[in-house]
């Protein structure tokens, strides 16, 4: 699983406040006061972000020690840990809601973290690198090598980024898994959102970042 | 205890321990137990004064009207604390903080030891611009139940015969040591702590603490334990107190009685304990396989090693300063510690709804508390949505780094208590 400490090391669009855009979109999805779990936390930004501009009350969860240390160290609620591993210590219906901020790609089995997501959360917030920008696809069709993007800086052989897709990938996933899709939004290269009534093909070559608002499609049945 | 700082004193001990005759094996073997220290035979006195008027403490008395009702089924009345505090407490009393000391420490967290004349045992974390400050907290370090620097304890005169309670002094758990000190808090008016902080048998008081008085506690940081005692340090605890109880001036723990000390039996128990204290890197580190003063081996039972020197010294300091019953009482306390068993089998169980934010810290090279313990405990505290931290240290100091100067420890507790303390508004939020 990578930090977003990794991630930060990128050139990313910040807002004239020096926030990055991605964060503050996620942080809007997010509804005041609530109960947020933000899992692959990094340097705690978002959880910082969260707690001052929505009053949440947030928790943590990071595998690098590093990157605990500092939250803690900030007053925040980290503990180290690994989504691969550690979510499903967490009881049903814990949180309001879960974030996956930038994290997604670097799991082993994004599918099942997504699952434990929505089962600890009543909402999911999941934020991605969209494998499917046409300056990815270009790179692979012309100059026939990995792709190499500002926020997806790392080389084939040492990227913590195992299972990239696509906002249409994504999508299905949710779907397959009967996950309802409250709101998404897609930012281009500069952070900013890309037109709302644009079709998905349209998102999915421009889109240089999926952030979704993920809800349980039913109440799951009692078990 | 630092190897660093007390080391350096080692090699003036051995001169104490070394015949400087290598070939009296017969004598050299057991040499270090036998020495006495500088202060001689005046300790086992002092010892009894300081059990139950220590020296550069405040005492809390409680009289029959309020006993201390134990685990054992038995009450304990009447009984004191010796505590010491820093700081000034504020007008709503919101500042308070409760240090838990470890096995063989005290009260003396921060302040010269009258005994061995040494620092406070955790100076590194509290003082003037240290992450406890008593220029902001109100801290509060009681001696646990079952100690001997002045709280009532097998080493205390008992008051119905005028004499050394030894053995007839019942035994207590880590719930009795934090029901006592819960009663101090009463009699000082203090509803509620700010903050509870410990470090192994310290960080046990700190998580009994939060599973017996949730609402008395505002923040929890319990370093280096866990939430029961394993099985492994339970049988290290078992050599310690078999150690004290072979040694013939034990005599059945009557020595106070009979004018005896069980000192070898003691250090030898402390020697052992201390090995897993420290960790093998670090041990190889301070002493690798280095002789002490001399360049080759005498081929006798001397101390050759420096490693031995050390633990030797160990030894020997202990005995000065602790009593050997009490080492027993604490050991058994801190083996009969499972919160989980007292929560009907389900760790979460303890911490169900609790309003306490935590802050778990283990190190990498700890062997006697490791990490895994540590994510125990935040596992169940998770699972009981408490608002929990944790973060792991790495060092090769072992599980004694609790106690070293680990600036990283210092950044998170600091950073911890600051955002507690702004939650519970003793500083502005920014």
């Amino acid at each position: 699983m990578a930090s977003m400490t990794d991630f930060n090391a990128a050139k990313i669009a910040r807002t004239a406040g020096g926030t990055r855009v991605d964060l503050v979109l996620v942080s809007q999805m997010v509804a005041r006061g609530a109960k947020v779990l933000d899992v692959g936390c990094g340097d705690g930004e978002l959880l910082h972000l969260l707690g001052e501009s929505r009053d949440v009350d947030g928790r943590g969860i990071e595998l690098s020690r590093a990157g605990v240390n500092e939250c803690v160290a900030k007053g925040l609620a980290v503990i180290q840990g690994d989504a691969d591993t550690d979510l499903g210590d967490y009881p049903d219906d814990a949180f309001d809601y879960v974030i996956l901020s930038q994290t997604l790609q670097a799991t082993r089995q994004p599918r099942v973290v997504l699952e434990h997501m929505l089962r600890i959360g009543r909402h999911a917030v999941v934020s991605f690198p969209n494998f499917g920008h046409w300056t990815v696809r270009l790179q692979l069709l012309f100059a026939g090598h990995m792709p190499q993007t500002d926020i997806l800086p790392y080389s084939w052989y040492d990227t913590p980024n195992i299972h990239h897709c696509t906002i249409k990938d994504f999508v299905q996933l949710c779907n397959q898994i009967g996950v309802k899709i409250e709101k998404a939004v897609a930012l281009n290269a500069w952070g900013s959102p890309l037109r709302l009534n644009a079709p998905w093909w349209f998102w999915n070559l421009f889109g240089e970042q999926g952030v979704f608002l993920l809800s349980r499609k039913a109440s799951r049945p009692a078990d | 205890m630092c190897p660093g700082r007390t080391f350096v004193q080692a090699g003036f001990f051995y001169g104490l321990l070394s015949s400087g005759r290598g070939d009296l094996v017969r004598e050299a073997r057991f040499r270090m137990a036998t020495e006495q220290s500088p202060r001689g035979d005046a300790a086992p006195d002092q010892g009894a004064r300081d059990a139950d008027n220590p020296r550069d403490s405040q005492i809390a008395t409680f009289g029959a009207d309020k006993p201390l009702k134990l685990d054992a089924g038995v009450s304990l009345s009447p009984f004191q604390i010796a505590y010491t505090t820093y700081g000034t407490l504020n007008a709503d009393k919101s500042n308070a903080i409760m240090v838990c000391h470890a096995l063989t420490g005290d009260q003396y967290v921060a302040q010269v030891h009258p005994v061995t004349r040494k620092n406070g045992w955790w100076e590194t974390l509290i003082g003037p611009g240290k992450p406890i400050d008593p220029a902001r907290y109100f801290v509060i370090c009681p001696n646990v139940i079952g100690g001997c620097m002045g709280s009532s304890g097998p080493a205390s005169t008992n008051p119905k015969t005028g004499k050394p309670w030894g053995l007839e002094f019942p035994v207590v758990t880590i719930r009795d040591m934090v029901r006592a000190q819960a009663m101090l808090l009463d009699q000082l008016g203090i509803d509620t702590l700010f903050a509870v902080v410990g470090g192994s048998m310290g960080g046990m008081q700190v998580l009994q603490w939060a599973a017996s008085y949730p609402e008395r506690v505002f923040a929890a940081v319990p370093i280096a334990c866990a939430t029961r005692h394993s099985a492994q340090n339970i049988a290290f605890h078992e050599v310690g107190r078999q150690a004290i109880m072979a040694d013939p001036e034990w005599r059945g723990g009557r020595y106070n009685l009979e004018g005896t000390n069980p000192r070898r039996g003691l250090a030898v128990a402390r020697m052992g304990a201390h090995i897993t204290y420290l960790s093998d890197a670090a041990l190889h580190r301070k002493f690798g396989r280095k002789f002490q003063d001399r360049e080759n081996p005498t081929f006798s039972f001397d101390a050759d090693f420096e490693v031995e020197s050390y633990l030797r010294h160990q030894g020997i300091t202990f005995v000065e300063r602790f009593d050997a019953n009490s080492y027993l009482y604490l050991t058994r306390a801190m083996d009969y510690f499972d919160l989980a068993a007292d929560a009907g089998g389900t760790l979460a169980n303890a911490f169900k709804g609790t309003p306490t934010r935590f802050c778990v810290i283990s190190f990498t090279s700890d062997w006697l508390f490791p990490t895994s313990e540590s994510r125990a405990t935040v596992h169940a505290l998770n699972a009981a949505s408490a608002r929990v931290s944790f973060a792991e240290i790495v060092t090769d100091k072992g599980h004694d780094a609790f106690l070293l100067d680990e600036p990283e420890m210092f950044g998170i507790v600091r950073g911890f208590l600051e955002g507690a303390s702004r939650a519970r508004g003793l500083t502005a939020k920014k």
